[in-house]
């Protein structure tokens, strides 16, 4: 049974979508200003991804563009070389994207989830790095790549709508995750690895799962990406996309869906917002101002805008009683 | 090539590594020693080495100071910066979760970049950077060595020599070494922490600075970005040695210097930094902990 | 009540169990046992070893030499959650709870080995998942009513008081189902009289699910009512072993304890 809780704001939601979706269909917004929400929406599917992997599974990642990116130039390969550039690929383009990524994921996360905290952080950083460079050697091996020089001619599939749903998708999945036994076990993990283990939690196996959940949605997000702004660079995809993404992640509050949601969103607002805003003799002081928003926020707000608090139908669900037993069975042995 | 150039080739390359591993390590000691007392990765660290760079730059071209004034300049300005970063940045966090603290430090290295970008600061291009003197270069067995490797290596020998003492032997450095194991227990000995914290940031980024002059010297150009590769890979160095130990990020900085040097020389300058981070993932899941850290068994 | 013990079944067995960090000598040929529904008590001084053995026992460190059986099966290659869920189950002395999580989801959690649903049919809720859920839900509220905590269960843990604490930490324990439970001080830091009543409550749970308990404590008169039998270790080995009265009247054990105002 649906709610009330859920189907408010489902509704209200699908809303936002039509008025957007009308706005951009009578042409009431400019190229540019859809390509922002669309780009949005794309941010808040890759930062949901790290908001698994490090809000809730608790494992420091520094490397998470690796995968938005392996995501992106999965995706664009399969669009331009497999299916020359057929539209109704799109939907297997994005699930190539995801797939490799995820796969990518499993495979390296596997040995490196065994370090703990900063090193963690620091191998997944060096993996991203090491990614970005493979990206720029890439057309040795496949030429279509286009290394360093990027990759060029992705058609243009992505529409606001792709977006929009793509993403909600992934907040309607990681909530369902997060809210179930699965989802308990991964945030054990982060609470305590140890007290985890010892409640019968297989721990590796639960932080694999985060990091592969986690990289697969990086690599959804990749593969929109490319589809909207139809051009790849390495440089796309370096440290720096690795660090957007997790002030977002840490600026909405570890383990908010809802906080990554608004920081994603205010985050290209505010990035894109300053070039309307600011004049144009101060465009440059773009890149000052942000940086300077982010240390007030974690001055004020060490732990991020929701710090762990959900709105609406991401929040837990109400625990109702349906009747009182008396006490357990006496074997507590039964299942 | 035959045998004998091949050799002389190689021992080129190692030479030209172990310069570029002796300036990692001026940059890679701030990062051990602040990691090692504040358990944050002080990712301005290569900002405040970009500043040091552009104080000596600025020292030799406007000032016209010789070599030693300039790189004492360059290292007060970055004791400075890195002090007040301290202070304004990070201590109203120390008692905040511990990605509060990182995040501000990434804030601050962006800030730091794009602040300095501005025309009216640095500006965003390269610069050539003027050398105080001028280069010259002994052939040993077809091996080229110049001043200026010289020059690093003797700079840099002396102020790890001079940091190992103070940390050793002195009252500050024994504080220091009391606080990277407890801050309450320090405080209950009546070492005033925030003082100690405040002193390793000034030498670390100190040493940063001295880091920068060199760097800049030896490959001569600064911009405001040229700290981030360089940071990072200084950081990777402070790990691989084991991070929070002298040696440890000595030793780290002189495998990352061969390894970028000797991909560069015999595979592909494009491949380098596949190399050195490769070394790093390898050497983290061999030893955790770093090749000179000690590894312990958690207590529960 | 301990009459017949000799002949339960043997439930956990170590033998010549050896633990050594780097040349310290942390634990040294400690053989224990524990019968089917026995209550078992390790007593010793600070740093004596008991916490190792519990650590060893859970797969959390691995010995140096010596072999840990479990209804005659070895566990000491196995992982600490290979362990759990075997049987074994434990609190920690310095309590580990999920802190950030609810009363009822800590208790939910080490349910988490029961659960039947998959990851995709909890992505998209499937009915069997609703169903389960429930179910598992009203099995944790039902564990946290045995300790008197159900009303709290929508309350963070590290909300709680002390005491709840640590009662939180035994029920998450028995929710996951135990036949060996092993308990680390669990009466630290409470007055006698909370002391005596957590010991009641350790008394009436195992009973009522059919537990064998392993149980640590600092100080000596906590467990001289409860257990059937003790051993008592020092400096990482056994130095006594047997009936609390027995125990009590050991000169080893006197020694071990002298001047430590403690008995």
């Amino acid at each position: 049974m649906l709610s009330r809780r859920i189907l408010l704001p489902a509704a209200a939601a699908l809303a936002v979508f039509v008025v957007l979706q009308t706005a951009i269909s009578a042409e009431l917004l400019n190229a540019y200003q859809i390509t922002i929400l669309t780009y949005a929406c794309i941010f808040v599917t890759y930062a949901l991804g790290l908001n698994v992997i490090y809000g809730y599974n608790g494992q420091f990642s520094l490397g998470h563009a690796a995968f938005y990116g392996i995501g992106a130039y999965a995706s664009a390969l399969v669009t331009k070389i497999v299916f020359q550039g057929n539209p109704l690929s799109f939907p297997l383009a994005l699930a190539a994207g995801v797939a490799t990524a995820a796969a990518i994921g499993y495979l390296i996360g596997l040995p490196i989830l065994r370090l703990r905290s900063d090193y963690l952080g620091i191998a997944t950083l060096g993996f991203g790095i090491m990614v970005k460079v493979l990206f720029d050697n890439a057309d040795k091996v496949i030429p279509a790549m286009g290394g360093a020089r990027g990759l060029t001619g992705i058609p243009k599939l992505t529409s606001f709508a792709w977006a929009f749903f793509a993403a909600a998708a992934a907040v309607i999945l990681v909530r369902n995750l997060i809210y179930s036994s699965h989802g308990r076990a991964i945030v054990s993990v982060r609470e305590d690895e140890i007290a985890a283990d010892a409640m019968g939690i297989n721990t590796t196996k639960y932080k694999t799962l985060a990091f592969v959940v986690g990289s697969g949605l990086a690599g959804l997000a990749g593969g929109l990406y490319a589809h909207l702004y139809v051009f790849l660079h390495p440089s796309n995809f370096d440290f720096l996309k690795s660090v957007d993404v997790l002030m977002v992640v840490v600026l909405g509050g570890l383990g908010s869906m809802t906080g990554t949601i608004i920081a994603a969103v205010g985050w290209v607002f505010l990035l894109e917002g300053l070039r309307i805003v600011l004049p144009q003799e101060f465009l440059d002081w773009r890149m000052v101002i942000y940086p300077l928003v982010m240390i007030i926020v974690m001055i004020l707000r060490p732990r991020g805008l929701m710090g762990g608090i959900e709105l609406g139908p991401l929040k837990p669900g109400k625990v109702v009683r349906r009747l009182k037993a008396a006490l357990v069975p006496a074997s507590g042995k039964e299942a | 090539m035959d045998l004998n150039a091949q050799i002389v080739y190689f021992l080129q390359q190692v030479i030209n590594g172990i310069q570029l591993g002796s300036v990692y390590a001026l940059i890679a000691l701030g990062y051990t020693m602040v990691y090692g007392i504040v358990r944050l990765i002080n990712f301005a660290h290569g900002d405040v080495f970009m500043v040091g760079a552009f104080a000596g730059f600025f020292a030799v071209s406007v000032l016209g100071l010789s070599f030693l004034p300039a790189i004492i300049l360059a290292m007060i300005v970055s004791m400075v910066l890195g002090v007040t970063i301290e202070r304004l940045a990070y201590r109203p966090l120390r008692r905040a979760p511990k990605i509060a603290a990182l995040i501000t430090a990434i804030g601050v290295s962006i800030f730091l970049e794009y602040f300095t970008s501005l025309n009216f600061v640095f500006g965003p291009n390269y610069r050539t950077f003027p050398r105080p003197f001028e280069v010259t270069s002994w052939n040993i067995g077809g091996v080229a060595i110049s001043n200026i490797l010289v020059i690093i290596l003797g700079v840099s020998l002396f102020l790890v020599v001079a940091l190992q003492l103070f940390v050793t032997r002195t009252k500050v450095g024994i504080a220091m070494r009391a606080v990277s194991f407890d801050h309450d227990a320090a405080r209950l000995m009546g070492i005033n922490v925030d003082t100690v914290i405040s002193i390793t940031f000034a030498i670390g980024s100190a040493l940063a600075g001295a880091g920068g002059v060199l760097f800049a010297i030896a490959y001569p150009q600064v911009d405001p970005f040229m700290g981030i590769m360089p940071g990072l890979k200084a950081f990777v160095a402070a790990v691989l040695g084991g991070i929070g130990i002298i040696p440890g990020a000595l030793l780290g900085s002189l495998i990352m210097g061969q390894a970028e040097v000797l991909t560069t020389g015999y595979v592909s300058s494009t491949l380098r930094d596949l190399v050195a981070f490769g070394i790093l993932i390898i050497v983290l899941l061999v030893r955790p902990t770093g090749l000179l850290g000690k590894s312990g068994v958690e207590k529960v | 009540m301990a009459e017949n013990v000799s002949s339960r079944s043997t439930v956990l067995a170590t033998d010549g169990l050896t633990m050594y960090f780097g040349g310290l000598k942390a634990v040294q040929d400690v053989s224990v046992a524990v019968r089917e529904g026995e209550l078992v008590g390790i007593i010793g001084p600070n740093g004596a070893g008991k916490t190792t053995v519990f650590n060893l026992v859970t797969g959390i460190y691995k010995p140096t030499a010596g072999d840990i059986k479990l209804n005659g099966e070895s566990i000491t290659k196995l992982k600490p959650f290979e362990v759990t869920q075997r049987g074994v189950a434990r609190t920690f002395q310095n309590i580990r709870l999920f802190p950030e999580l609810t009363v009822l989801d800590n208790v939910r959690i080490a349910y988490h080995r029961n659960v039947h649903y998959g990851l995709l049919s909890a992505m998209v809720r499937w009915p069997s998942f609703n169903r389960e859920e429930e179910q598992l839900t009203e099995k944790a509220l039902d564990f946290l009513d045995v300790f008197g905590l159900a009303d709290r269960h929508a309350e963070q843990a590290k909300n709680l008081p002390y005491g709840e604490q640590r009662r939180l930490e035994i029920a998450r324990a028995l929710a996951t189902q135990p036949s060996l439970l092993l308990l680390d001080e669990p009466a630290a830091g409470m007055n006698p009289n909370e002391a005596r009543r957590l010991m009641e409550l350790i008394n009436f749970i195992r009973e009522r699910f059919h537990l064998s308990i392993l149980l640590i404590e600092h100080q000596m008169r906590v467990v001289m009512g409860i257990c059937e039998r003790i051993y008592v270790m020092d400096f990482g080995e056994l130095i006594a072993q047997g009936t609390p009265k027995e125990i009590q009247n050991n000169p080893k054990v006197i020694e071990a304890y002298l001047g430590k105002g403690v008995g």
